[in-house]
């Protein structure tokens, strides 16, 4: 099992927070791919990944990052802080 | 070090006072404030969303690397989430070092890194609608000098 979280409007497209996924995703991209199957809000909020960064167990990384041992992985658009 | 996420307002002045008390010795300190300005038309408020958790670290991590690179003698971030008025303000950097080029230049390589690379996302409230505000090119661009 591994913690999904969504933030800004990731999170608003699709309409959660946060969620337990049972998956054997190899990694990010074979998750993504996973979700994207499920259902049309996923498909929408992963349509663009150049829109979209994400971190692993609260590290930016990339797209092809492994999830082996991984808790939780965080899909959001790029930060605007400051 | 001191590194803060909060949903209460703060008192610039007094927090800029403290971090001088602080680092009495240190000869240089430069301070950024950042407040919610009114970009667009009939702007109510901001609401900005974080990444309990990781916001923490990656300030921490912004401000190490800052602390590497330059000879300073502390380092001071605090950062607002929630929904914040026009006028208020959202975060401040300070840093404290022997010489001013180095205060300088570190609280700008905070700034640059803290708004592309903290788990930080600001939307828009008007009158009749909200939106996430779009990172620009150029803030990821400012990374490239570092």
């Amino acid at each position: 099992m591994i913690d999904v979280v969504y933030f800004a409007w990731v999170r608003e497209r699709i309409g959660l927070p946060r969620e337990q996924v049972a998956t054997r995703a190899a990694t990010v991209n074979d998750l993504i791919a996973e979700l994207r199957a499920r259902e049309e809000r996923y498909e929408l909020a992963f349509s663009d990944i150049s829109a979209l960064r994400v971190a692993v167990d609260q590290t930016l990384t990339d797209f092809d990052a492994p999830l082996a041992g991984v808790r939780e992985v965080a899909f959001f658009p790029p930060m605007t802080g400051g | 070090m001191d590194i803060r996420v909060q949903d209460g307002a703060f008192d610039g002045g007094a927090e800029l006072n403290a971090f001088t008390a602080r680092a009495s010795g240190a000869g240089a300190i430069v301070s950024f404030s950042g407040l919610v300005r009114d970009v667009t038309d009939g702007l109510v408020a901001m609401t900005i969303e974080h990444y309990p958790g990781m916001t923490e670290k990656a300030l921490e991590d912004i401000a190490q690397q800052a602390a590497t690179r330059w000879a300073l003698a502390d380092v001071m971030v605090i950062h607002r989430y929630g929904r914040l008025a026009v006028g208020e303000p959202i975060m401040m950097v300070a840093t404290a070092a022997p010489h001013r080029a180095d205060a300088f230049s570190a609280a700008e390589f905070l700034m640059d890194y803290l708004k592309s690379r903290a788990p930080f996302w600001k939307k828009e409230e008007t009158d009749n609608r909200a939106d996430w505000v779009t990172a620009k090119d150029a803030d990821e661009d400012a990374l490239k000098r570092w």
